[in-house]
């Protein structure tokens, strides 16, 4: 019963952080937010499939 | 032995107003949500971009939020703790929340930038907003649950924060079966309300216009025409977005 909770809690490690003068962040964070921008940048950009054509 | 005048049947449509609150609340429901308006065929043309499919798509990752969180509590923490299939479970239901943020959070940029208050939306605007802080809280109390390292430190530096403003008897971080509670029940239900009156208004007023659609535009001049009084855009729809007129071969042949 308690191996899985010895293996469980030696899965989780502290992190990799990026930082920059005083501004810290988790790698899984800052990913998250990078694929937001992304898809923001996308809906703006990309075409509709089906939307061609149509008036 | 009296007779007495059968009532005659009632015809559909036939109008049986007797003015009880019955009465009153089915006719203010379809003054403002008529079933075209609630279930419509088609949407303005402008409807076929990405900018309008985030708020979907949060709505989607929702409703596997909630199917694997059933499942979850069904089966309960031994099973999605420990066998392969509990922890497939878990993680989708992990992965279905991160979704469901990075699309509410997308859906929000967009709309903000779109100015989606206008057109006397701003009650729709003020419950997006009240779905992504409760989302906030149940996504919250789910890290707490997780049960391991992770969630005794978020629970134990949250503690303090939530004894500051009073809050911490009712909503105890350091009492997992007080916050089980909060996040298979009050919270998701809190949730799903708010959710559904969001895009309930969505349906009452329309989609929001994007910020060019000028005041001439055809559909939006139709939609004013055609609901009288209400803003521009707020109206049905009259461009098919879903079915092929005859009058777009090139779309029939794609």
């Amino acid at each position: 019963m308690a191996g899985w909770l010895v293996n469980g809690a030696a899965t989780v490690g502290a992190g990799t952080y990026f930082g920059w003068d005083g501004f810290t962040i988790q790698s899984g964070n800052l990913i998250v937010i990078a694929v937001m921008v992304i898809l923001f940048i996308l809906a703006l950009l990309l075409p509709f499939p089906g939307g061609k054509g149509r008036k | 032995m009296s007779t007495r005048a059968k009532p005659a049947p009632r015809l559909p449509g036939q109008d049986a107003d007797a003015g009880t609150w019955t009465d009153k609340a089915r006719r203010w429901l379809l003054a403002k949500l008529p079933p075209d308006k609630l279930l419509p065929g088609d949407q303005p043309i402008y409807v076929m971009s990405w900018a309008y499919v985030f708020g979907m798509g949060a709505v989607a990752s929702l409703v596997w939020i909630i199917a694997s969180g059933v499942v979850l509590g069904l089966n309960g923490p031994q099973w999605y703790h420990v066998s392969p299939l509990g922890g497939f479970v878990n993680s989708s239901h992990l992965w279905s929340v991160e979704l469901f943020f990075i699309f509410m959070v997308v859906h929000l940029w967009l709309k903000f930038w779109m100015a989606a208050w206008r057109g006397g939306r701003v009650l729709t605007w003020i419950t997006g907003m009240l779905s992504f802080i409760v989302s906030i809280v149940a996504a919250f109390t789910g890290y707490l649950l997780q049960t391991n390292f992770d969630s005794q430190w978020i629970a134990f530096e949250a503690k303090d924060a939530l004894n500051s403003v009073g809050v911490g008897a009712w909503f105890n971080v350091a009492n997992l079966g007080q916050i089980f509670v909060w996040h298979i029940t009050l919270l998701p239900l809190a949730v799903g309300a708010v959710v559904v009156l969001h895009v309930l208004l969505v349906r009452v007023h329309g989609v929001v216009p994007p910020l060019d659609a000028s005041e001439d535009d055809a559909q939006l001049r139709t939609n004013t025409v055609e609901v009288g009084g209400n803003p521009p855009g707020a109206g049905l729809p009259v461009a098919p977005a879903t079915s092929l007129t005859p009058a777009e071969p090139k779309d029939a042949a794609r």
